[in-house]
């Protein structure tokens, strides 16, 4: 072949690919109706029903933004690609979802495109919400619209170029993003669709992409600085040994007898699980546990240096063993077990770290409504101390986790 | 051997013989707190960390709000409280409310004798030129304080006392709208910012030092958050 025919070829591709990116952009999409339906008002039921559903989902953790009114948005999503801001989602006119008909909010959840026929950016978990059902879509968005209007124009998104342009997201939906059917089982249904748990729970690869609305085999959460551990674990925060009314003590408590919740799950407790009916937490309870598990043992390291470890047996004695036990093993309400938890054990310390750094309560639950709170230890001690005594934590009692050092804890103190 | 090792650790936890029960204390659950706000909020000795002991209620549930919702910007104390209801941080607030602790003597003086009496002035006075209320008008006579929510003034270290006023000038610092302090930062001219920390500051705690039950006259300026 010649030069001109290559050529040829090469365009003949490109055109190819670009057809298939369009053709992949527009599955199991259905064109919306001229005429936007008038909103009148929804029944009670349906509100009640939304309520709960954009509880389930979270859905004020972003759209909400910290003193601001409830679900006119405004809050900075930052990512690796630059930050987005979440959008108003109050039934204003101008502003929110008020010119919206319910067709252009299914589509937005069910195939990630705006009402205007913009595509969105995946950091709205599309990727789970396409898993909604529809009936459950509509009384979401009765539930929306029961709000009170809030004029609060939205803030364009800052990704660096190429992130937020339209070919690139239609290029990455191409590639990670395909509209989908409700699961059946209600417990997969809710993880995977509204609960959106992969969306932290997930491994994300170099374009924030997980591995699915079912990829819970845990990973950094982008520029929190949290380990989301793996739900599909037993070594991480897998559930298959506890029994179902651990599980869902967890989620509606923020405790068990084996675990808390710190960090971004605290929220996530305090905000959405704890309010889930004891049906759907079974069911999710349920679900998890049947997840295939995938173990990965970890390596059994050695201790840190002796003098490291005398530093941190006495930071222990002096500073932690009167809510977490002299031997870890824990004070009841006051402080969960250290020895066998595996936030402590987990290969990667961060999360332990900022625990140690930042404190924190526990989530306040109608189940646990006073909780305790771990003092941050961030102004109290050195990095040099911090490192000592979460190595000596990760090094007594039988455990046998590598140590960290002072750059770890750096590093965490950072942001 | 690792699953081994975990497990016989989590038994060993579960079999170990029942320790007495802990009493059950709010002082326990605010341990959070008091690691830096000093041992029953009483301040911590380095001037950052104000003393919260004493201080009225509807004042400190006011800042915890703010933290919350982020009018007060201290990353380490909005990720605290973060996960907690409005009735615990109002218990939380009320429990602080309640310690009634000895005052530490104050800082002693270091500006000028006219620094100072320009502070005095501008305390008990105000200055009527730049419409800024003299600060017993809310803060009351004793400068203690005013129940529910109007906080002292005097027991407060000198650079708390100017980071607050200087925060509430840039908007760092906000309160609940009107936001009568920040009418009030931003109409002080910068050296009579000093002038007022420096004379409170040097200020001994009148005994008792409890907030006042009810200002004597209608307040100078319309302030959010002072309801009950």
């Amino acid at each position: 072949m010649t030069k001109k025919h290559w050529l040829a070829v090469f365009v003949l591709l490109l055109a190819l690919l670009a057809g298939a990116v369009v053709v992949l952009n527009r599955l199991d999409e259905t064109p919306l109706p001229d005429a936007v339906p008038p909103r009148g008002a929804a029944a009670a039921d349906q509100v009640a029903r939304g309520a709960y559903l954009a509880r389930a989902g979270h859905c004020a953790g972003c759209h909400t933004a910290r003193g601001g009114a409830a679900y006119a948005g405004g809050t900075a999503i930052n990512t690796p690609f630059g930050t987005v801001f979440a959008p108003n989602l109050t039934p204003d006119t101008k502003t929110g979802l008020g010119a919206w008909s319910e067709a252009a909010f299914w589509r937005a959840l069910h195939n990630g495109r705006s009402a205007d026929g913009r595509l969105l950016a995946p950091a709205c978990p599309y990727p789970n919400f396409t898993r909604v059902s529809r009936g459950d879509v509509a009384d979401l968005f009765a539930y929306l619209g029961s709000l009170p209007a809030v004029a609060q124009a939205n803030r364009p998104h800052t990704l660096r170029w190429p992130y937020g342009t339209q070919a690139a997201l239609a290029v990455w939906r191409a590639l990670y993003f395909r509209p989908a059917a409700p699961p059946a089982e209600r417990g997969a249904y809710l993880v995977s669709g509204l609960g959106h748990c992969s969306a932290c729970h997930g491994s994300r690869n170099a374009w924030g992409a997980t591995d699915g609305a079912l990829d819970l085999r845990g990973g950094a959460i982008p520029m929190q600085g949290w380990v989301a551990p793996a739900l599909d674990d037993p070594y991480a925060a897998g559930v298959a040994g506890w029994t179902l009314a651990q599980t869902v003590a967890l989620l509606k408590t923020g405790r068990n007898e084996h675990a808390a919740v710190s960090g971004p799950m605290a929220m996530v407790v305090a905000r959405s699980t704890q309010h889930l009916n004891d049906a759907d937490l079974l069911a999710v309870a349920g679900f998890l546990k049947s997840l295939p598990q995938r173990p990965t043992a970890p390596v059994a390291a050695s201790a840190a240096g002796a003098s490291t470890m005398a530093l941190g047996e006495r930071l222990y004695a002096d500073r932690c063993a009167d809510c977490h036990g002299a031997q870890g093993e824990g004070a009841g309400e006051r402080g969960p077990a250290l020895a066998g938890n595996r936030a402590v054990l987990m290969a990667a310390p961060d999360n332990l770290l900022r625990i140690v750094l930042g404190g924190g309560f526990g989530p306040a639950t109608a189940g646990r409504p006073r909780p305790h709170g771990m003092p941050p230890f961030a102004t109290l001690l050195s990095d040099t101390e911090i490192a000592a005594v979460v190595s000596y934590i990760r090094a007594s009692w039988g455990h046998e986790a590598a140590p960290v050092d002072t750059r770890d804890v750096n590093r965490q103190r950072g942001g | 051997m690792r699953a081994a090792v975990a497990i016989a650790a989590l038994l060993a936890a579960s079999a170990a013989p029942a320790a007495p029960p802990l009493p059950d204390t709010m002082a326990q659950r605010v341990l959070a707190c008091t690691a830096c706000h000093g041992k029953e909020g009483r301040a911590a000795s380095d001037g950052f960390y104000p003393r919260i002991a004493g201080k009225p209620a509807g004042y400190l549930y006011n800042q915890l709000l703010a933290f919350r919702d982020g009018r007060r910007q201290y990353t380490l104390m909005t990720a605290l409280i973060d996960p907690l209801s409005e009735s615990y941080l109002r218990e939380i607030a009320e429990h602080f409310a309640a310690i009634e602790l000895p005052y530490a003597a104050p800082q002693p003086a270091s500006a000028t004798a006219e620094l100072l009496a320009r502070g005095r002035m501008l305390v008990f006075d105000g200055d009527p030129a730049r419409q800024v209320p003299a600060c017993v008008a809310c803060h009351g006579n004793r400068l203690t304080g005013v129940l529910p929510a109007v906080p002292g003034l005097v027991g407060l270290p000198r650079d708390y006392l100017n980071a607050q006023l200087g925060s509430w000038r840039t908007g760092q610092r906000q309160a609940l709208q009107p936001d009568c302090m920040a009418q009030i930062a931003k109409a002080l001219a910068p050296q009579d910012i000093a002038a007022v920390s420096h004379w409170l500051a040097a200020q001994p705690v009148p005994a008792p030092a409890k907030p006042a039950a009810t200002l004597p006259a209608k307040m100078p300026l319309d302030c959010g958050g002072l309801a009950p």
